[in-house]
């Protein structure tokens, strides 16, 4: 096992190398400049004086080799001064947004916190919804309840977030007045009353976004439920005089998570990927959209550093996919 | 005694009076929402409206413009003029005196040196400033005393008020900025977000392209103001979800630029939480005709290159028609509602630069059809399409991904094919076409179509930069990188006289003319440029909100300090 996971973590490295070589360069290639938001009334000399003082007119494989340097080993540095208040990495230079001239890992360090508040709050809402859901639906096959959990979850697929954001927002703030539609990062929770704020401000986009992670993962549980439901070793169970509530909670619900947790931890990048909609839509101002804004500005370090994080994640969280698959199932072994 | 202490008393009483209505901090809190988030808060490394706006909160210039366009003084005493001795007679200095006592939000002393730093900081070969063309024209910058400021021109400069007014080219802190000149502009992030100014604002926490909170800054200069305690400039969303956060759900008290179509506008408006404000500046949507060829035949670096001339479009008898066919008014009533006005100018405004001119405004179908005949176009062959010379009348028509502009363009493609021109539609996405990449074939520099329609305006209130940007030598080609200002190819040695002559010339009245001179001799002596919408500028205020005047030629946040709660 360890041995296994060791060797995958050895593979991730030409693979990780391969993704940041390919990413850097489709971005760097991609058309477009990143002056192309600052008004027209700057003239042409000012505009190249710009681009020369962003490192711009470098020929792209020098400063993917400086990117690189500055993504392995000025930004760790920079983190570990930060930790332990050392001083290694002063006076190099750290990846800069061009958009707002300042470090790209202080933005994202900023963004992490309500990125994960609030995606991270909806995917556990959608998960918390869509396992007894499928499970239910599962049991009682073609009952009113699975019929309405169908439509629920083909709801959820297929309406879009902009859409059903927008109609929330509608409803619930402009109507109702219940909600804020505005997400405001500065809130600190000190005490009962600024909990309840945070919690009213977390409503809407939650709620968004949760009906469509849920609506995912219970299709998976349902499925998934079905097919174990009719196995010989659920017959067997219900022989030996088990209850309905053992047989299904225990053996027929354990055997049939395994692959809903392996989609529930490959789902997990994507809670740090941010949701771009839904932030935008009720200002929440997380990575998802950092990436959009910066992506629209045509800020390339920031898009280029925030895509090859994703890349890591999503490595990463195949490996503890895989893993987390052989701990469910002893019958899985790799090595 | 008793006589004595009662009238001091009273006159205590009445010199506190003043106090008693306005203190400052005592309207609490004020939320203000960009949705476009402010990336810095230095103006000189972004030159983002977004950018400029936010930082005037805590960054201020010797001067200022009002709502009028007037140069109105900010930190310095007065303005200076040639009348009151401030501008040299030969106009070649200005000389601009503190307010005396003046200081920074952490409590020091603000000195011409500060002035002369920005200078510095700005003019800086290797910083990248983004407002280097603010400082353009400057010989020296002299400070003999703490508060004098004399900046030395290289020639007469007849519109001074350049360095130091406005919004673009404010003063910072020479103390706070001095390890961070030329390269090393970027590595400042403490200093870039929160900068030390002596504005009614001082930040207190910033995050990057989110939030900006500020709280009133404890040394501004007017001891009750402002009225609001603390201020938060929130970014994100778009701006339909700007505008309903003022209007329909009242969290906001302002949104700058919630530019949305007219069926939306009055929609919101009936929510009674907020109204919004509208002013107009010089940002026109325009049609430029391309004088040159863009034939995709022709060999790369001559294509749209001045070799060329454009075989239909040389005609202005073209021209002409193809703007006698535009309703104006009706572009404005699709796209912009009480957010635009029809208009024949290339420089609509201030009042004593703008043309009088309006005759663009009718639509005359008949009339352009008739110039077409006239210019030997006529439909020989029956399709409905006119031809001359076995050649099909053809336009390829290009602007910028938007939803607004490709309503325009198919709205303008209708009538121009009831003329009985062949139109192509183009869209382009902003970030390539405004990009100004000289390797792409798709900027508006390049202009590979035969008329492109976008937006442009100038920066503060003298057009003659803008004006100065119709020179001959100003034309893009592959000499330049293609990145000339002239975007339409034309070339007039006239023209270039009159630019000549404006930069010389420093009687207002005189420069009016001039300039309404130009704006009519590439407008409706020609037809080169064809203005089509005077874009306004829209944002929304809430109902409680008070002292909100909108400036077009400074910044929304000119008058900050002045902002009160109604009560």
């Amino acid at each position: 096992m360890l041995t296994y996971t060791l060797r995958r973590l050895l593979l991730a490295i030409p693979t990780l190398f391969l993704i940041s070589l390919v990413l850097f360069f489709l971005v760097d290639f991609a058309p477009g400049s990143p002056l192309s938001d600052i008004p027209l009334t700057v003239p042409p000399e000012v505009r190249q004086k710009i681009l020369e003082a962003m490192g711009y007119n470098e020929p792209p494989q020098v400063r993917y080799l400086l990117w690189l340097k500055q993504f392995f080993w000025v930004e760790p540095l920079n983190g570990f001064d930060a930790l332990f208040g050392s001083h290694y990495a002063e006076g190099m230079q750290r990846i800069i947004s061009y958009q707002t001239r300042g470090p790209v890992f202080q933005l994202i360090g900023e963004r992490i916190p309500q990125t994960l508040k609030v995606i991270g709050t909806a995917y556990l809402v959608g998960v918390l919804i869509a396992v007894p859901i499928g499970i239910y639906s599962a049991y009682r096959q073609y009952s009113w309840f699975d019929q309405l959990g169908t439509m629920l979850a083909m709801i959820g697929f297929s309406v879009p977030t902009f859409f059903s954001g927008t109609l929330l927002i509608i409803v619930f703030s402009v109507y109702l007045g219940w909600f804020p539609t505005k997400y405001d990062t500065t809130l600190q929770v000190t005490d009962w009353a600024s909990f309840l704020k945070q919690v009213r401000q977390m409503t809407l986009p939650v709620m968004t976004l949760g009906l469509a992670n849920a609506a995912a993962i219970s299709r998976y549980m349902r499925s998934s439920m079905l097919e174990n439901m009719g196995q010989d070793y659920v017959r067997t169970a219900r022989a030996k005089g088990m209850s309905e509530r053992t047989v299904v909670l225990k053996h027929v619900l354990r055997n049939s998570m395994i692959p809903v947790v392996t989609v529930i931890a490959l789902g997990i990048p994507s809670i740090f990927g941010g949701a771009i909609i839904t932030e935008n839509l009720f200002g929440v101002n997380g990575i998802g959209s950092a990436l959009i804004g910066a992506i629209h500005g045509n800020d390339l370090p920031m898009v280029q550093t925030l895509a090859f994080i994703f890349a890591i994640l999503i490595v990463l969280f195949n490996l503890i996919a895989d893993v987390l698959y052989s701990l469910l199932d002893p019958r899985i072994r790799y090595d | 005694m008793k006589l004595r202490t009662a009238l001091l008393g009273a006159a205590c009483a009445f010199a506190f009076a003043p106090a008693a209505f306005a203190e400052r901090g005592a309207d609490g809190h004020v939320n203000v929402l960009y949705w476009q988030a402010p990336s810095t808060l230095n103006p000189y490394l972004s030159s983002g409206t977004k950018d400029v706006e936010t930082s005037s909160l805590v960054l201020e210039g010797l001067g200022g413009f009002n709502e009028k366009g007037e140069v109105i003084a900010r930190l310095a005493e007065q303005v200076p003029t040639v009348e009151n001795g401030g501008v040299s007679a030969d106009l070649t200095s200005i000389t601009w005196k503190l307010k005396p006592g003046l200081l920074w939000s952490d409590g020091t002393p603000v000195t011409s040196k500060d002035a002369k730093f920005t200078y510095d900081y700005c003019t800086h070969p290797d910083g990248g400033c983004a407002q280097a063309s603010r400082f353009e024209g400057i010989a020296s910058i002299e400070t003999p005393d703490d508060l004098t400021v004399k900046i030395t021109f290289t020639g007469p400069k007849p519109n001074p008020y350049q360095a130091f007014v406005g919004g673009t080219s404010p003063i910072i802190q020479a103390a706070q900025f001095a390890n961070c000149l030329g390269a090393a502009a970027s590595t400042c992030t403490d200093q870039n977000f929160m900068p030390i100014g002596t504005g009614p604002f001082r930040v207190t926490e910033f995050k990057t392209n989110d939030t900006v909170s500020l709280e009133a800054n404890p040394n501004y200069r007017d001891p009750a103001k402002p009225a609001f305690a603390t201020m938060t400039v929130k970014g994100g969303g778009d701006a339909e979800a700007a505008a309903r956060a003022v209007m329909q759900t009242g969290e906001f008290d302002y949104a700058w630029n919630t530019q949305i179509n007219p069926e939306l506008q009055a929609q919101m408006a009936t929510g009674g939480k907020g109204v919004f404000v509208n002013g107009f500046g010089t940002l026109v949507e325009r049609i430029e005709m391309n004088m040159t060829d863009p034939d995709p035949a022709l060999a790369e670096g001559e294509r749209s290159t001045v070799k060329h001339p454009h075989p239909v479009l040389s005609d202005i008898k073209v021209r002409q028609a193809l703007s006698m066919a535009i309703d104006r008014q009706l572009l404005v009533d699709v796209g912009y509602g009480t957010a635009g006005r029809p208009t024949c100018n290339l420089v609509p405004a201030p009042e004593n630069f703008a043309s009088p001119n309006t005759d663009c405004i009718p639509q005359q179908m008949d009339a352009a059809k008739a110039l077409l005949e006239e210019a030997g176009w006529k439909d020989s062959d029956g399709d409905g399409i006119r031809d001359k010379d076995g050649k099909k009348l053809h336009i390829l028509f290009q602007s910028s991904t938007n939803p607004v502009r490709q309503d325009f363009q198919a709205l303008i493609k209708d009538w121009w094919t009831e003329l009985g021109v062949d139109v192509e539609l183009k869209n382009i996405d902003a970030s390539v076409f405004f990009g100004g990449d000289a390797g792409s074939p798709d900027t508006f520099q390049k202009f590979y179509a035969d008329v492109e329609m976008y937006a442009n305006n100038f920066d503060g209130t003298d057009p003659e930069p803008y004006l100065a940007q119709y020179l001959c030598n100003k034309i893009p080609g592959p000499d330049n990188q293609w990145q000339g200002e002239n975007i339409n190819r034309y070339c007039d040695p006239a023209y270039d006289a009159l630019v000549a002559e404006m930069a010389t010339t420093a009687d207002m009245a005189k420069r009016g003319e001039l300039a309404k001179k130009m704006n009519e001799m590439l407008t409706k002596d020609s037809y080169v440029v064809v203005p089509l919408v005077d874009r306004g500028r829209l944002s929304a205020a809430s109902v409680t909100l008070g002292g909100v005047v909108l400036n077009t030629w400074d910044t929304e946040m000119w008058n900050a300090q002045d902002w009160f709660r109604i009560k």
